[in-house]
C-alpha cells in the first residue's frame, strides 16, 4: 500500500493511500474531535464535529470519510472550527434533555467529554425542552430519547457487527428517533438477541444498562473494535 | 422498428388530422379547474354539429395555467381562458359565426411572444397521451439519428459543445457529468431522472412530464446511450399522480413501439425505463438521498465524495439529471450544438423553465433565453404586481434567495442570480408585493427546511430548529440586537457544515433578506426585552 505525506496544522505526517484523514491525525498524534465516529462500523460523517479545512477546498470536508491525497494540507483546529465545533455541541444541549446531574453516564460521556474540550461553560441558545420517551420494556437495557444525539452508532452496530438491525431510524428532523424493529417496546423485538452491543456504541446516557444509577454508566467502546478485528483475523 | 416506419407514422397521423382543431389543456392545474367535463362537452358539441372537419384533443399545458381552463382553436389560433363546460356550445358554434361566451384570452401578449420554446415546444400542442402525436412532431428521431450515426463520444461531444448545463438548480456542466459516468467503470450503470420536485412554488416538471412525456424517455435514451447504461429510472414524486399516470402509459407506448426496451431500432441497444415513485420527502430530490430511495433504503443523503457518476446506484456509475435537462437532449440532437450554444449568455446557454406564482397578474409557466432580466420576465410578460409594486421575487425555493425590487434588472443566468445572494434553482419564481413581510417569508421557508431536514446531520436538523425558533422570537417583539447577530452565526454555521444541499442552502432566505430587508428584521427587535421569559 502506498504512503502518502502531507500537512496537519503545519505538521509533515504520513498516512496510507485510502486511509482516511481522521485515522492519519490519530495515528499521527493529532486530535480531531468526533462524535458519530466508532471505530469499527462504517463512518457516516454525519455529526460534523470532525471537519476540518482543507486548502484549495471550498468546502469543509469532515475527516472521518476524507481519503488522505499526497501533499494537501489540512488545518484541524482553526478559529472558525472551534467556534463551529462549540455550536454544534450547544444545539446538541438545546435540542433534547441533557442534564449532566441526574444522569446515568455522567462522567462518562462523549458529549460531555466534548463539551469541556472545547469549552463550552453554557449554551447560548434557547432549549426546546421537548417531551421524550423513555422506554425500559426490556429487561436488561433502557433507552432514553431524552438523551438520545441521533449519532445512529447503535443502528450502525446492530446492523454491521451484531447483523441483526433491531435499531433504525424513522421520522424526520427533530422528530428523528432511534427505534427497535417496527417501532415496537424494545422488549418486545423479535429481533433484538439482547447482546448489549448498542449500549457499549452509545457516546450518551441514551441507552442504559437497567439498574444504573447517576455516574455508573462506564463503557468501553473500544470492545467494538475489538470484535471486528478479532473476526477479521481469523477469517 | 426503423427509419421508414417511424416516419409512416408520422405520415399517418398528420394525414388523419383534421382542418379545425379544438385544443384542450388537459394538465393538472387545469384539470383541477374543470377540464376534463369541459373536453367532454367540447367533444360532444362538436358531434352534435356534425361537421367531420373539427376534432377535440386533450393537450399538456399551454403556460397560462392562472387563467385555465384553456382552449386554443387552430388554425385561427384563438384562445379561450376560464372555459366552463357550459361554454363548449358556443365555442363550437363560434366556428360559424357565432358568438363564444367564454372571455377571449390574447395570444399576441407578451407572456407568449416573449417566450422562446425549446423544452416545451410541444407542450400544449401534441396529445402527451399518444405516442403518435409525439412521433407525427418529429419525436424519436433524434435517438433513431443518435444510434445509427453517432458514437457515444460523439454524443457527449456535440451535447458538450451545445454548454447545456444541469436544469435542477446547480448549473453543473451537462456533458461534463456525462463524460465523467462514460469513462467510470462499472459492471452495469444507470442512468436516473430526477422528477422529485419539491420546492413550494415549482411546476416546470411536473408540467413537462404531463405535456410531453417521451420527450424526457427520449432524451433519456441519448444519455443512456452516451454513456452506455441499459437501465434507467424515472423518480417522481407521488404528489404528482397525473405524470406519474402519462409516464406510464408513454413507456408502456415506447415499448410497444420498440423505441424502448431491447434492441432499439435495431442497433443493439438495449435501453429499459422503471419508474419509482417517491414517498413524500423533499430531500429525496438530493441526488445520493435519491439513490438511496430508489435502493429501497431510508432516504437520507451521504457525503461526496464518492459522486453518483462514479459509485451511485448500487455502487455502479450513475447519471443523474433533472427533467428539464432531459429535454433540452433531442432538440440539441436535431437541431446541432451550434444552434443551442447561439441562445442565451456567454456563460448560460439555451432556455429556462420558470413557474411564475405570487402576486402576479399572469401565473403560469414561461420559457424564456437565458439572460432574459427578471424585469422582462416578471413586469412585461407576467404582467407585475395587480394593484401594487414587486416589492422581492424569490428565485430558487427554499435553497433561494429574495432578489429585491431594485435588482429587477438582472439577467438571469447561473452566475448573475448567484451574484445577488439567490440561486438559479429548479426554476420556481414567487413574486411579492408590498403588502409582503419579508420576516414572514424567511419563517415560512425555514418552516419548511426544519419540517424536511431528514435529521442525519446536526447543523441541520438542531440548526433548522434553532433558526426557526429565532425567526418566532424576532416575529414576537422579544429579541434583542444580540439575538439578530447571533441568528446570522447560526446561519452562516448552518451553511457551511450542513452535509447536504438542502442544510447548506437553508439559511438562504434567512440570509438574502437580511441583507436587502435589514429594517423590517430591525424593526422588530426590542432593545429591552429580558429573553429569560421567552418560553421556547
Amino acid at each position: 500500500m502506498a504512503a502518502r505525506t502531507f500537512t496537519i496544522n503545519d505538521q509533515l505526517v504520513s498516512g496510507r493511500e485510502g486511509e482516511t484523514i481522521l485515522e492519519a491525525a490519530r495515528e499521527n498524534g493529532i486530535y480531531i474531535p468526533t462524535l458519530c465516529h466508532l471505530d469499527g462500523v462504517t463512518s457516516v460523517g454525519a455529526c460534523r464535529m470532525c471537519l476540518v479545512e482543507i486548502e484549495g477546498s471550498r468546502t469543509l470536508r469532515p475527516a472521518c470519510v476524507t481519503q488522505v491525497v499526497e501533499g494537501m494540507v489540512v488545518h484541524t483546529d482553526t478559529e472558525r472550527l472551534r467556534n463551529y465545533r462549540r455550536i454544534i455541541i450547544e444545539l446538541l444541549f438545546a435540542e433534547r434533555n441533557h442534564i449532566c446531574a441526574v444522569c446515568v453516564a455522567n462522567g462518562h460521556c462523549e458529549l460531555q467529554n466534548l463539551a469541556i474540550a472545547i469549552g463550552m461553560d453554557h449554551v447560548r441558545f434557547d432549549y426546546a425542552f421537548p417531551v421524550c420517551e423513555v422506554d425500559i420494556s426490556h429487561g436488561r437495557f433502557g433507552i432514553d430519547h431524552n438523551r438520545c444525539v441521533l449519532c445512529t452508532r447503535c443502528v450502525r452496530v446492530c446492523d454491521e457487527v451484531e447483523g441483526v438491525h433491531t435499531w433504525d431510524i424513522a421520522g424526520r428532523g427533530a422528530d428523528a428517533r432511534v427505534i427497535t424493529d417496527m417501532r415496537q417496546p424494545w422488549g418486545e423485538s423479535t429481533s433484538c438477541t439482547s447482546c448489549g452491543k448498542c449500549l457499549l456504541a452509545c457516546p450518551t446516557g441514551a441507552i442504559f444498562r437497567r439498574g444504573a444509577t447517576v455516574s455508573e454508566m462506564e463503557r468501553d467502546p473500544t470492545k467494538i473494535a475489538f470484535i471486528v478485528a478479532a473476526r477479521d483475523q481469523r477469517w | 422498428m426503423d427509419l421508414s416506419e417511424l416516419i409512416e407514422i408520422a405520415e399517418h397521423e398528420r394525414a388523419s388530422r383534421r382542418s379545425i382543431r379544438i385544443r384542450c389543456c388537459t394538465a393538472l392545474g387545469c384539470q383541477s379547474a374543470g377540464a376534463l367535463s369541459l373536453k367532454q362537452r367540447l367533444e360532444e358539441a362538436a358531434t352534435e354539429v356534425e361537421r367531420q372537419d373539427i376534432e377535440v384533443i386533450g393537450v399538456g399545458c399551454m403556460g397560462l395555467c392562472g387563467n385555465g381552463p384553456l382552449v386554443m382553436v387552430d388554425p385561427d389560433g384563438v384562445l379561450y381562458e376560464h372555459v366552463r363546460a357550459a361554454d363548449a356550445p358556443s365555442i363550437v358554434a363560434a366556428l360559424d359565426g357565432g358568438e363564444a361566451t367564454a372571455p377571449l384570452g390574447d395570444p399576441q401578449h407578451p407572456f407568449f411572444t416573449g417566450q422562446k420554446r425549446i423544452v416545451l415546444e410541444h407542450s400544449g400542442i401534441i396529445d402527451p397521451e399518444r405516442i403518435e402525436s409525439y412521433i407525427a412532431a418529429g419525436g424519436y428521431q433524434a435517438l433513431y439519428h443518435v444510434l445509427h450515426e453517432m458514437t457515444p463520444a460523439d454524443v457527449i461531444d456535440v451535447i458538450t459543445r451545445s454548454g447545456l448545463r444541469g436544469r435542477g438548480g446547480a448549473g453543473y456542466p451537462t456533458g461534463l457529468k456525462w463524460a465523467t459516468v462514460a469513462k467510470s467503470h462499472g459492471n452495469r450503470k444507470f442512468v436516473v431522472c430526477n422528477a422529485d420536485e419539491g420546492d413550494p412554488g415549482a411546476f416546470m416538471d411536473r408540467s413537462i412530464i404531463e405535456s410531453d412525456p417521451h420527450k424526457v424517455l427520449e432524451g433519456m435514451a441519448i444519455a443512456a446511450y452516451a454513456v452506455g447504461a441499459d437501465q434507467g429510472y424515472v423518480y417522481v414524486r407521488a404528489e404528482y399522480p397525473l405524470a406519474i399516470q402519462r409516464l406510464q402509459k408513454a413507456i408502456a407506448q415506447a415499448r410497444r413501439l420498440g423505441v424502448l426496451g431491447a434492441q432499439i431500432f435495431d442497433a443493439g441497444f438495449t435501453f429499459r425505463v422503471d419508474i419509482r415513485v417517491g414517498a413524500g420527502a423533499f430531500v429525496c430530490g438530493e441526488e445520493t438521498a435519491l439513490m438511496a430511495s430508489i435502493e429501497g433504503r431510508r432516504g437520507q443523503p451521504r457525503p461526496r465524495p464518492p459522486y453518483p457518476a462514479e459509485s451511485g446506484l448500487w455502487g455502479q456509475p450513475t447519471l443523474i439529471n433533472n427533467v428539464e435537462t432531459y429535454a433540452n437532449i433531442a432538440p440539441i440532437i436535431r437541431h446541432g450544438a451550434e444552434w443551442f450554444a447561439s441562445i442565451g449568455t456567454e456563460t448560460s446557454k439555451g432556455t429556462k423553465v420558470f413557474a411564475l406564482t405570487g402576486k402576479i397578474r399572469h401565473t403560469g409557466l414561461i420559457e424564456v433565453p437565458m439572460g432574459a432580466t427578471l424585469r422582462q420576465i416578471v413586469e412585461e410578460m407576467g404582467g407585475g404586481v395587480p394593484d401594487g409594486h414587486v416589492k422581492a421575487v424569490q428565485t430558487g425555493g427554499p435553497s433561494g434567495g429574495c432578489i429585491p425590487a431594485t435588482l429587477l434588472d438582472t439577467p438571469v443566468d447561473y452566475e448573475s442570480v448567484q451574484r445577488v445572494g439567490s440561486i438559479m434553482g429548479s426554476g420556481g419564481m414567487v413574486v411579492m408585493d408590498d403588502a409582503t413581510h419579508m420576516v414572514d417569508v424567511a419563517h415560512f421557508y425555514m418552516e419548511f427546511c426544519k419540517d424536511e431536514s431528514c435529521g442525519k446531520c446536526i447543523p441541520c436538523r438542531a440548526g433548522t430548529a434553532q433558526m426557526l425558533h429565532m425567526l418566532d422570537v424576532i416575529r414576537a417583539g422579544q429579541a434583542t440586537p444580540a439575538d439578530l447577530e447571533q441568528l446570522e452565526q447560526l446561519c452562516l454555521m448552518v451553511k457551511e457544515t450542513s452535509l447536504c444541499g438542502l442544510g447548506q442552502s437553508a439559511p438562504n432566505p434567512v440570509l438574502s433578506t437580511l441583507k436587502y430587508f435589514r429594517a423590517e428584521y430591525e424593526a422588530l427587535l426590542n432593545h429591552n426585552a429580558d429573553r429569560a421569559t421567552t418560553e421556547p
